[in-house]
């Protein structure tokens, strides 16, 4: 008899919570982080709970293990898949190894994309990548005609400092200012150097650049350690006001660098808006708003999909005095 | 058990030692009692793991589901297979600390055997017999060299690392033939896949080895007391050399279900895996020090680490905070029969 009870009521609790959860929220999105308590996932995670708010019947699950590898990913998937939540969004540790799990995520009917770092295309529906290449060329010569400006405007020498010469990501991008250059008459570039995505050689080319050219007026420099090195450079120099340092960086890294003047304004891929564009993409996929072409990102705009499922979500986003504190303490 | 751990007396049986040492002792042992029997150490785990089955129902409605169940075995079957080799190695005083390194070297095996053209047999070989040489090579630098277990495989975890590194580097190897996923992804029957229903037919098998014949008697006698067990006309040295070599075999074979479940291999494989699989065996109430601890209790230990960990999962518990209630388990439940037999034999 007592046991017929514990079992009646045990059956009855388990009910009222199952009620409870499926009230909670329509949509429920597994947002999957490379490792919990890293700066740039917390705020994909704000820009998700904000995409959350604004769509009213989203409950977004913020998960990942403590180290980046891709059975620890695993686990965690294992976990959402066994809560039966609507869609997963990814950011893989491993391309291949997460495949197996997410399609058998799939095949029981959740929504699978990945962002900022990718799986295998069996594996997901969606990658969002943060940029696409000719946009990331695009803002570095923007931001190039912004410092030449600042600098005193007119005709501007400008320099490019990469990573290594082999360094394909660093090729593409600097192919891509290449061909949007034509359309800034005021820009000149002088030469392309290589600091090997040291800080040391990257601080030595950027001397030689500065002695070498003395009509410089604009360092792009599209690597993170690049453009730290070489606004040190500047600032030892005492070229601050006469030459800036500009390209792709990290707030934390630059913010000292925007308040000394050695860097007007420099970009990257805002992660706040990577985690709303992502938990937009995974609702509007369970709702079966996505076509094959297209999806929308909420206020940041449509996603056009290739045919491999690849979107890009926007332009790198633009730091400087006015905002690189706030990052700066994000990433 | 004789050889179990029981509450209230946790290590004072020296009559033990002989008599296993000697082979035929069990049956002259006085049968244990009910009350002992409750009193177990495995029956103290089998109590916690169904609590925390019921706890675990009550917190989330999707605990109970076949399937939902067999997913979470996934997440601990490949070290569970390892943890059992090991609880005799540790039983014999010994340990191995580079079983992970192992099981990343053999996958890299596989992987470069893969794109050359081998077969699903010649992987599973191949594997297998990576980890065997890897054991070898642990069990002889121990046992000739008689250097401590846990300084040579403190040294061979780095080595066996850091040779898949340099043979990968950053590559990965993924050209594994067409239904090599079968060892890792693949169903016998119903929710019951091919890697668990392994490790069912494994326990058994050590459950056999390890207390019904001389070869475990052997192991409990060396575990005791090794000086003993020599001078009882015990190989002591190839007794552990072979335990050794079957710890590295069946890292191999975790190397093949994981690389299989995978499909892929990266030198990051299986990173850290060598302290969950020793938190199994001595959860499973394996004594650190070596001479006793049981299969069934590592059996136990299993699925209690496996349920804690997926139900705490289940809850969206952040992995940090789940190691945290992972180690505060440990230290709970290796510290309550300590301070329980203290209490008992307390003077009145």
């Amino acid at each position: 008899m007592v046991f017929k009870k514990v079992m009646a009521s045990s059956l009855l609790a388990a009910a009222v919570m199952t009620a409870s959860l499926a009230h909670a929220a329509d949509v429920r999105v597994g947002l999957v982080v490379k490792a919990l308590g890293i700066g740039f996932f917390e705020a994909a995670n704000k820009g998700a709970q904000e995409a959350a708010k604004e769509l009213g019947d989203v409950e977004v699950i913020y998960t990942g293990p403590t180290s980046t590898t891709a059975e620890g990913q695993i686990e965690v998937i294992n976990s959402l898949i066994a809560q039966k939540v609507d869609a997963i969004a990814v950011s893989a540790n491993d391309t291949d190894a997460l495949v197996p799990i997410l399609k058998k995520a799939q095949k029981r009917g959740i929504k699978v994309i990945s962002w900022d770092s990718g799986v295998g295309k069996a594996g997901r529906q969606i990658h969002l990548n943060p940029s696409s290449n000719p946009l990331i060329g695009e803002m570095n010569i923007k931001l190039a005609d912004v410092a030449a400006k600042a600098a005193g405007g007119g005709k501007a020498d400008i320099a490019i400092l990469s990573a290594t010469p082999t360094s394909t990501n660093q090729n593409i991008w600097i192919d891509e200012m290449k061909k949007v250059l034509p359309n800034y008459a005021n820009l000149n570039l002088v030469a392309t150097v290589y600091g090997d995505d040291l800080a040391d050689k990257s601080y030595r080319e950027t001397i030689g650049l500065l002695k070498s050219h003395p009509n410089l007026k604009v360092i792009v420099a599209p690597t993170s350690v690049g453009i730290v090195a070489a606004a040190q450079a500047v600032k030892d120099q005492g070229k601050i006001g006469k030459v800036f340092v500009t390209g792709l960086g990290l707030p934390s890294e630059l913010a000292g660098h925007v308040k000394s003047g050695a860097v007007k304004s420099f970009a990257i891929w805002n992660p706040i808006d990577l985690g709303y564009a992502a938990t937009m993409i995974s609702y509007n996929l369970v709702k079966g708003k996505a076509t094959a072409s297209e999806v929308s990102m909420g206020r940041i705009g449509t996603a056009k999909l290739d045919a491999d499922g690849n979107a890009a979500m926007a332009e790198p986003f633009i730091y400087d005095a006015s905002n690189v504190d706030e990052f700066a303490e994000i990433f | 058990m004789d050889n179990s751990r029981t509450i209230p007396n946790t290590a004072q049986d020296p009559d033990n030692t002989l008599n296993n040492s000697t082979g035929s002792a069990v049956s002259k042992l006085p049968s244990t009692s009910i009350k002992q029997r409750l009193m177990s150490w495995e029956f103290f785990l089998l109590l916690i793991t169904a609590a925390v089955c019921v706890a675990n129902s009550f917190a989330s409605p999707y605990f109970l589901d076949p399937w939902n169940l067999s997913d979470a075995t996934f997440n601990f079957v490949e070290k569970a297979i390892v943890a059992l080799p090991l609880a005799l190695l540790i039983i014999c005083r010994e340990i191995d600390l580079s079983v992970a390194s192992i099981i990343a070297l053999a996958s890299v095996a596989m992987g470069y055997a893969a794109q050359w053209g081998a077969d699903n047999t010649t992987l599973l070989i191949i594997g297998i017999s990576v980890g065997i040489c890897c054991g070898l090579f642990n069990g002889l630098l121990v046992t000739h060299f008689a250097i401590p277990s846990i300084v040579i495989t403190i040294g061979t975890m780095s080595l066996f690392r850091g040779l898949s590194y340099i043979l990968l580097g950053d590559q990965v190897l993924k050209d594994y033939p067409a239904g090599f996923d079968y060892f890792g992804q693949g169903y016998v029957y119903w929710v019951f896949s091919v890697e668990f229903t392994l490790f069912l037919a494994l326990a058994v098998v050590f459950y056999l080895l390890l207390h019904h014949t001389n070869f475990g008697r052997r192991t409990y006698a060396i575990g005791k007391n090794p000086t003993g067990a020599f001078y009882s006309g015990i190989n002591v040295k190839r007794h552990r050399l072979l335990l050794f070599i079957l710890v590295g075999a069946f890292a191999g074979l975790a190397a093949v279900l994981l690389t299989s479940r995978l499909g892929s291999t990266r030198p990051t494989i299986a990173l850290g895996w060598e302290l969950s699989i020793i938190t199994m065996v001595v959860l499973g109430g394996v004594n650190i020090m070596g001479g006793s601890g049981s299969i069934h209790g590592v059996f136990i230990a299993v699925f209690l680490m496996g349920f804690v960990t997926f139900g705490l999962g289940l809850l969206n518990v952040p992995g940090i905070v789940m190691s945290i209630i992972v180690g505060a388990m440990l230290i709970a439940v290796i510290a309550c029969p300590v301070l329980l037999a203290r209490y008992l034999q307390r003077p009145r």
